[in-house]
């Protein structure tokens, strides 16, 4: 059995969910310094998914791809202290100012480099929760896609079965390989960073990060090729330079608002259904719900 | 999102104390490994960084999964399935966890897939697990059997169970019966040798063994026939594949619930004999021992950290008279008394496991060249030291683990005494630590001799009052040598008596009058690497010198010949 090969896409991710009060500017535009840039949680959800087909099928692999600046580097690392086996980091300013078009087409691209078996991502970004990503690159590929799984029950050189959670209760579903999946937060954690493997892979850089290292990190580097994360410019895979980056972008965004939530006043209800009726109608008008 | 490592910049403190150069050179024989074994470091700040990343796993795991499954693992406990032990579904969880990060064969060799990590930093991640689940470190702690497998074990025995440890596999030290507690010597479980098949067999009972029915078991038993002390006592290795022990029941505890306490039936259990027969409680035991006080050590420091921050967060929220309670000085007074505890004991704890770490290398080493002259005599004064520090830190750490969350859960009012807060479970996990691996009675007994011969005081003098203290804190100092000198007049005094039951009925008086004043050095040192360790030595030693004035007043005002009137 020769394993399956399976990339998983990941995102570098300001840290939205503790926000303070610094998390915002004045502009309006978020705070980047202010937030911790971390591993997208719903990614590390997809790559537990990766890591299990990985454990149950010998001789697959699991890689990351991510795009973004050299500092994304830090999310294939973590992956790699977590049981991947490297990962590809697509970094360029042609990409810069991708919306989920030209991000997808450019992941798309980087992909068809690397003829995978299984394509799995989490559902969406936190940063802009558009869950768009995923579904488009699988268009892009010509693949089938199944989105909110949950679970990988099996998986085999040919064929997926796979759980779904919906909104209303959960689906399985089969699917032929290749194919890209979406995974659902309320998928298995991920596994922790493993000691040894922190010990092995945590001089692992793209190779924009090491561009001033000196000669003893360069004689390592050589002596152990594991440590190098593969950097991909707009040279190295095959694409139209207008569908990339803000060219390639259609999303324009209008206006951005700055919505601070403050409590005011409480309201209270008496407990009647024509009272608890009178407030949905209420929050359905005001667009609070619905 | 809780990280229990990097919320507590004190563990990171002592990572970084001067003597780590030493030990991690040794340790990692001047980093010749990294060559051979892509997770070896190549120098000593990548070693540091090493454990420091390593940590900081742990305590991620400790704050993310392992604090949270606690109250759970209490209320559930561990249950008895066919003989054998299942363990409460979140104990399970945090095993499995725990696995996948790799944090087991912490401090063995590489060659069986251990993390080669010196005891320091071992003992900070017990001490992590134990701020999040005393009852787990329990578990995960007996990991330390495998050095004793390590330092006494054949070569082929070694191949066989240390990389089965490095794996996950979970170890027990079965040396308790039914009437063998403390007086280890009474141990009546059998092993035969039966000559066909080359084979040592266990028959009989032991009781009280934690995580009795872990993978790897280091067995106490009575090898020579018709022996009724501790020199007919060999140390074995049970393999739990053999299927030859039951568990007959788990204790009901009042803490440390998570943790399986068994009572084992060995029937016909297939042993092999680890290192000399006949040395098993004289010299494998001690080790064992030795090593278990030190983890009770790190258990006892994270259960008082948890209390400790339990009692200080209960105090700043907790308003009566219109105020937080932290501002009235009755509860403050206590909080710091707390703080300054708690930094004390695990100031000592890792300074005794450095001690450890110094010896215990210089041994290893030895089994690979020779050691010269100075080497030779280094190893013999750090395992001094150690093994007068290692009865201390115990009796402190564990004895302060009670006091800090007995005051904290004091602190909570009557709130303390419900079930809805996690203080009550911090009292009543620490309330086994001053009891078992020796009681504080018997860690007095073990370091009673420290002070009679003069050694703690020969240390304090010849290293502690010697270092460098910034010219404004000398006063403390000088406090301290005046609490050095009390201890040995007072010492003196008694060993005049020339009553090896007088001195007995003194001995913890005297052995906590050194310890108030090695603790008071230590933090007085931490002080001068760090200046918020300086109001907590401040504290400590202004608490330390009223209890060697109690302690000296009382050996001083007592008449030998009175000792008859406490006798019942």
């Amino acid at each position: 059995m020769k394993g399956l090969k399976i990339v998983v896409l990941a995102k570098q991710v300001p840290d939205t969910r503790n926000v303070g009060k610094d998390a915002m500017k004045a502009d309006g535009t978020v705070n980047r310094a202010a937030l911790p840039a971390i591993f997208n949680p719903e990614d590390l959800n997809a790559l537990e998914q990766a890591l299990r087909i990985k454990d149950h099928n010998e001789g697959s692999t699991v890689h990351i791809l991510t795009m973004g600046p050299g500092r994304a580097a830090e999310i294939i690392r973590e992956a790699m202290f977590r049981g991947a086996d490297g990962g590809y980091l697509l970094s360029d300013r042609a990409f810069a100012g991708s919306d989920t078009l030209a991000t997808s087409y450019a992941l798309s691209c980087a992909l068809r480099n690397l003829s995978a078996d299984l394509i799995i991502c989490g559902r969406q970004a936190i940063d802009g929760d558009t869950a768009q990503v995923g579904p488009q690159v699988a268009e892009k590929l010509g693949l089938p896609q199944v989105t909110y799984a949950e679970e990988i029950l099996a998986c085999n050189e040919k064929q997926l079965t796979i759980r779904r959670r919906l909104e209303r209760g959960i689906e399985v579903v089969t699917c032929p390989v290749p194919a890209v999946i979406t995974v659902n937060g309320s998928a298995a954690p991920c596994r922790p960073r493993n000691a040894r493997r922190v010990m092995k892979y945590k001089y692992a850089k793209a190779t924009s990060e090491v561009q001033n290292a000196d000669e003893d990190y360069i004689s390592m580097i050589n002596q152990r090729p594991y440590l190098k994360i593969t950097e991909w410019s707009v040279n190295d895979i095959t694409c139209e330079a207008k569908d990339l980056g803000l060219s390639g972008s259609p999303t324009k965004v209008k206006t951005i608002e700055n919505v601070v939530f403050q409590a005011k006043e409480a309201k209270v209800l008496e407990a009647s259904d024509e009272a608890i009726d009178a407030m949905m109608k209420e929050l359905i008008i005001n667009h609070t719900i619905g | 999102m809780a990280n229990f490592y990097t919320d507590n910049e004190d563990i990171k403190f002592h990572l970084g104390h001067p003597l780590m150069k030493k030990i991690v050179d040794l340790k990692e024989r001047n980093y010749t490994q990294a060559q051979q074994y892509e997770s070896a470091p190549k120098d000593f700040e990548d070693a540091l960084d090493n454990y420091d990343k390593v940590l900081e796993i742990v305590g991620e795991i400790c704050g993310d999964v392992v604090a949270v499954n606690a109250e759970s693992v209490d209320n559930e406990g561990p249950h008895v399935v066919d003989g054998h032990v299942n363990y409460a579904a979140g104990t399970q969880q945090n095993i499995d966890v725990i696995n996948q990060a790799g944090l087991n064969g912490i401090s063995l060799p590489r060659e069986y897939n251990g993390l080669n990590f010196p005891i320091v930093p071992f003992i900070m991640a017990a001490e992590l697990v134990a701020r999040a689940d005393a009852g787990l470190q329990n578990i995960w702690g007996l990991q330390d059997c495998a050095e004793t497998i390590n330092e006494f074990a054949s070569a082929e025995q070694k191949a066989k169970y240390l990389p089965r440890v490095s794996a996950g596999e979970t170890c027990a030290m079965d040396l308790t019966e039914p009437d063998a507690g403390s007086d280890l010597q009474a141990v009546q479980l059998k092993a035969t040798y039966n000559e066909k098949d080359n084979t040592w067999y266990l028959n009989g009972v032991k009781r009280f063994i934690t995580n009795g029915d872990g993978h790897i078991s280091l067995v106490l038993a009575r090898s020579e026939e018709g022996t009724n002390d501790g020199r007919g006592l060999s140390m074995f290795i049970y393999d739990r594949n053999s299927n030859a022990v039951t568990v007959r029941r788990i204790e009901n505890k009042l803490g440390i619930k998570g943790s399986p306490t068994c009572e084992l039936v060995f029937k016909n259990a297939p042993a092999e004999l680890v290192g000399e027969r006949k040395m098993g409680l004289i010299k494998y035991v001690m080790a064992l021992m030795n090593a278990a006080r030190l983890g009770i050590g790190a258990q006892s420091t994270g259960i008082a950290e948890a209390a400790y921050r339990e009692g200080l967060k209960y105090a700043q929220e907790r308003k009566q008279f219109g105020k937080a309670i932290i501002e009235f000085p009755a509860i403050y007074e206590m909080l710091s008394n707390m703080e300054a505890k708690l930094h004390g004991i695990r100031s000592v704890l890792y300074e005794t496991a450095r001690f450890v770490d110094v010896y215990k290398t210089y041994y290893h080493i030895s089994k690979e060249r020779a050691l010269d002259k100075d080497e030779r005599n280094e190893m013999k004064e750090y395992q001094k030291l150690a093994d007068i520090y290692t009865p201390l830190q115990k009796l402190f750490a564990s004895e302060y683990a009670n006091e800090i969350s007995y005051d904290a859960l004091q602190i909570h009012g009557g709130s303390g005494f419900m079930k809805d807060y996690p203080i009550q479970r911090y009292v009543r996990d620490a309330r086994i630590t001053n009891i078992y691996e020796g009681t504080s009675q018997l860690q007095v007994v073990a370091a009673i001799r420290g002070v009679t011969t003069g050694q703690y005081l020969k240390h304090i003098r010849e290293v502690y009052e010697k270092a460098q203290i910034a010219p404004e804190q000398e006063y403390l100092k000088n406090t301290l040598k005046e609490m050095a000198d009390t201890l040995e007049r007072v010492t003196a005094a008694v060993n005049a008596v020339g009553n090896p039951e007088y001195t007995d009925f003194h001995a913890r008086r005297l052995v906590e009058i050194a310890g108030y004043t090695v603790i008071g050095h230590l933090l007085l040192q931490d002080a001068q690497r760090a200046d918020r360790f300086l109001k907590s030595a401040e504290i400590f030693i202004k608490y330390g010198q009223a209890k060697v004035c109690a302690h000296a007043s009382f050996i001083d005002n007592f008449n030998p010949d009175l000792l008859g009137m406490y006798k019942k």
